[in-house]
C-alpha cells in the first residue's frame, strides 16, 4: 500500500464487502430498533402504533428481567472462572511429557466439537437424570439420595456442562501459549532459587496474561448469548431460576409473540454487551498491546 | 570459595553417552573457559555443573562439599543464558531483585545491592525500563547484574555472547574480564570462539565429543597443543598441518607450522607456491598459497602490506624452531 494509486484501489476493491458487512449488521439492528417502539403482538394482528419508551419500560420492570440479568452474569462469570482456572491447570498437565501424548490431546479437545444442544442433552439424560443419569446412579451405590441438579441447582448445572464445552477451548489457547514459553527462563529462575509455585507465579502466570485475555474476551462473546443449553435442559426453570437475558428475549417474542417488547429486550442485551466490553476492555485490554 | 571438582562425571542421553567419563578441577577465582566445535558437549558440562541436568555418574563438587544431587538453587552459582533469559514483564529493577526476592533478602538491602550492580554495569538510567526497550548488550548487562547480586560461588556463562555483532562481543569481552579483576570469583565461560577463549581464560578446556583434549593457559594451548585436533582449534588462522616426505624430514607424521611463522618472499625461499587469495587487513596480509606439494592450502600471515595478487608466485620459508610434530595417532612428539 504504497502508492496513493494503490491505495485507492485498495479501497476500491474492499468496498464491496465492507458495504456487504455494514448492510448486513445495519438492516437487522434498525429493524430491531423499530420494532422496539412499535407496540407489535403477533396475537393482535393489524395496527402497530408507536409506543415509543413503552416496550421498554414493560421490559425492564419485568419481575423476570433483574433475575435475567443476574443469571447472565453469574454463568459468564461462572464459566469464564472455572475455563480459565481449568484451563490453565489442564495445560499445564498436558504440557508434561508424557505416553499416548497425541491421544490425550485429542481427548480433551473432543468436547469442543460436541454441539451445544447434543452435549447438553448427554449431561440431561445420561449424567444429571435423579432416574436413569450416573450421577444418580452413583449416589444410589454410597447409599445417598439421588439429587435432582436440574431441578435443585439448575443454574450451576448449565454452567457446569457450558464449562465442559468451553474448557478445551481455554486448554488448547493456553497450551499454545506455555509452548511459547523460553524454557531459559524457566531455567533462569530455577536458578535464581524460585521453586516451583513460584516459577508458575512469577514467569509462567505473567507469560499467560495475553492468551488468558482472549480467552476471556472471546469466551464472553458467546457466553452472553448462551441458549440452547438453557433451551433444552431447564427451559429457563424452575420459575426462572436459569432465565438468562438470552432466554429471556425469546420467551417475550416467541412464547409471548410480543415482537416488540422482544425487540426492546434485544436492544437492552446490547446495550448491556457493549457495557460489558468496555469494563473488559478497561479491566485486561492493556495485556493485547505488545 | 568457588572451588569446583568433577569426578568420572558421564551424561548419557538414552543410549547416546555425550560425556564419557571426565575429571576437571577448577581453583578458586580462576577463569575457565570451555572452548569446542559445536556439539562437543561445553554447553551439556556447564548445565550439568549448574545442575540444571542430572548426571549419570560420577561426582560433582563445590567448595568440597558434594552436589552432585543438590538442585540448581542449593549450589550458589549463578548462571548468564544464551538468550539471556530475562524475564520480559518485569522491569530491568525487578529482574536484579528477583534472585534476592526469592532467597527473602529484605528490601533495604535489595535495593543496596541493586543500586551497587546498575552502577559497575552502567544501568543507573535503564532500572525502569523493561527488557524489550533495551539494546543487546544492555540486556546482557541485566543478565550480569541479576548474577552479581546472588554473590555467587562461581558464575557460568553459555556462549553470552553469540547474539551480539562483532563491535559489541569485543567491548562485552573486556567487560567481563574487568568484572573478573573485581570481584575475583571463579567464572566458568563457555564458547565455541577461540578468539574469546585466548583473550579471557586463565585456563582453557578444550573439548571434544565430550572428550577433554588439553587443558592448560592460553599460551600453552598455543606454544605446545597436545595433539593435531588442538593445533587446529587454537589460533587464527588455522595452523598449517603438513603430511608426508617434508614431515618425515622431521622425523615425524605431521608438522604443524602456524602461518605467523611463515616467512614470505617474492624471489627466494624453502617451498614455492601460486598465490590464490590474498586478504589485506592493513596490518597484515593473509595468503593463500596452493601448489606447494605439502598440503592443498597454506595460510601465511606477513605482517604490514605484502603486494602480490591471485596467480602471483610466493616462496615460504618456516621459522624451524616453531615447527610442531604429531606423531600417526595425532599426538604431539617433544
Amino acid at each position: 500500500m504504497a502508492t496513493k494509486a494503490s491505495r485507492t484501489a485498495a479501497r476500491a476493491m474492499i468496498s464491496p464487502s465492507v458495504i456487504l458487512l455494514l448492510g448486513w449488521m445495519l438492516i437487522p439492528l434498525g429493524l430491531t430498533i423499530y420494532f422496539s417502539l412499535l407496540r407489535y403482538n403477533l396475537l393482535m394482528p393489524g395496527a402497530r402504533p408507536f409506543v415509543g419508551w413503552e416496550n421498554y419500560e414493560f421490559f425492564i420492570t419485568n419481575p423476570a428481567f433483574t433475575t435475567a440479568l443476574i443469571n447472565t452474569l453469574l454463568l459468564v462469570g461462572g464459566v469464564l472462572l472455572i475455563t480459565v482456572i481449568g484451563g490453565v491447570l489442564l495445560a499445564l498437565l498436558l504440557n508434561l511429557e508424557m505416553w499416548g501424548q497425541g491421544i490425550v490431546r485429542i481427548l480433551v479437545i473432543a468436547p469442543f466439537f460436541v454441539m451445544p444442544t447434543v452435549s447438553a442433552l448427554v449431561w440431561k439424560n445420561m449424567f444429571m437424570n435423579p432416574v436413569n443419569g450416573l450421577f444418580g446412579y452413583l449416589a444410589k451405590g454410597l447409599g445417598l439420595e439421588p439429587f435432582d441438579f436440574l431441578s435443585q441447582a439448575p443454574l450451576a448445572s448449565i454452567i457446569g456442562i457450558v464449562s465442559w464445552q468451553w474448557l478445551p477451548f481455554a486448554t488448547l489457547i493456553l497450551l499454545t501459549a506455555i509452548q511459547s514459553l523460553d524454557s531459559e527462563q524457566l531455567e533462569a529462575a530455577e536458578m535464581d532459587g524460585a521453586g516451583p509455585f513460584s516459577r508458575f507465579f512469577y514467569i509462567t502466570l505473567p507469560h499467560l496474561a495475553r492468551a488468558i485475555t482472549v480467552v476471556v474476551l472471546i469466551q464472553t462473546i458467546f457466553l452472553l448469548s448462551i441458549f440452547a443449553e438453557i433451551f433444552v435442559t431447564t427451559n429457563g426453570g424452575p420459575g426462572n431460576a436459569s432465565t438468562n437475558l438470552t432466554f429471556l428475549i425469546y420467551k417475550e417474542s416467541l412464547l409471548s409473540f410480543d415482537v416488540g417488547a422482544g425487540s426492546a429486550g434485544g436492544v437492552i442485551a446490547i446495550i448491556l454487551a457493549n457495557i460489558v466490553a468496555i469494563f473488559l476492555m478497561r479491566m485486561i485490554g492493556k495485556n493485547l498491546d505488545a | 570459595m568457588g572451588r569446583i571438582t568433577l569426578d568420572k562425571v558421564t551424561k548419557a542421553f538414552g543410549e547416546v553417552e555425550v560425556i564419557p567419563p571426565l575429571d576437571l578441577t577448577i581453583d578458586d577465582g580462576e577463569f575457565v573457559v570451555f572452548v569446542g566445535p559445536s556439539g562437543c558437549g561445553k554447553s551439556t558440562l556447564l548445565r550439568l555443573i549448574a545442575g540444571l541436568e542430572d548426571v549419570s555418574s560420577g561426582e560433582i563438587r563445590i567448595d568440597k562439599q558434594p552436589a552432585t544431587h543438590l538442585p540448581p538453587a542449593k549450589r550458589g552459582l549463578a548462571m548468564v543464558f544464551q538468550s539471556y533469559a530475562l524475564y520480559p514483564h518485569m522491569s530491568v529493577r525487578k529482574n536484579i531483585a528477583f534472585p534476592m526476592k526469592m532467597a527473602g533478602i529484605p528490601e533495604a538491602e535489595q535495593n543496596r545491592k541493586i543500586e551497587d550492580a546498575a552502577r559497575v554495569l552502567n544501568l543507573t538510567d535503564y532500572l525502569d525500563r523493561r527488557p524489550g526497550q533495551l539494546s543487546g548488550g544492555q540486556r546482557q548487562r541485566v543478565a550480569i547484574g541479576r548474577a552479581i547480586v546472588r554473590e555467587p560461588a562461581a558464575f557460568l556463562f553459555d556462549e553470552p555472547l553469540s547474539n551480539l555483532d562483532a563491535a559489541l562481543r569485543v567491548g562485552m569481552r573486556l567487560e567481563i574480564s574487568e568484572l573478573h579483576e573485581r570481584l575475583k570469583t571463579t567464572m566458568i565461560y563457555v564458547t565455541h570462539d577461540q578468539v574469546e577463549a585466548m583473550t579471557m581464560a586463565d585456563k582453557i578446556v578444550v573439548l571434544q565429543k565430550g572428550v577433554i583434549e588439553q587443558v592448560g593457559s592460553p599460551l600453552e594451548l598455543y606454544n605446545a597443543p597436545r595433539n593435531i585436533f588442538v593445533a587446529g582449534f587454537i589460533g587464527s588462522p588455522k595452523m598449517n598441518l603438513i603430511e608426508g616426505a617434508e614431515a618425515a624430514k622431521h622425523d615425524a607424521h605431521t608438522i604443524g607450522i602456524r602461518p605467523e611463522h611463515l616467512a614470505a618472499s617474492k624471489d627466494a625461499g624453502e617451498w614455492k607456491g601460486t598465490v590464490t587469495v590474498s586478504e589485506h587487513l592493513g596490518s597484515d596480509t593473509y595468503l593463500h598459497v596452493t601448489e606447494t606439494g605439502l598440503a592443498d592450502t597454506m595460510t601465511v600471515r606477513v605482517g604490514g602490506e605484502f603486494g602480490v595478487k591471485h596467480g602471483d608466485t610466493v616462496f615460504l620459508t618456516p621459522d624451524a624452531t616453531k615447527i610442531h610434530r604429531f606423531d600417526a595417532q595425532g599426538l604431539r612428539i617433544g
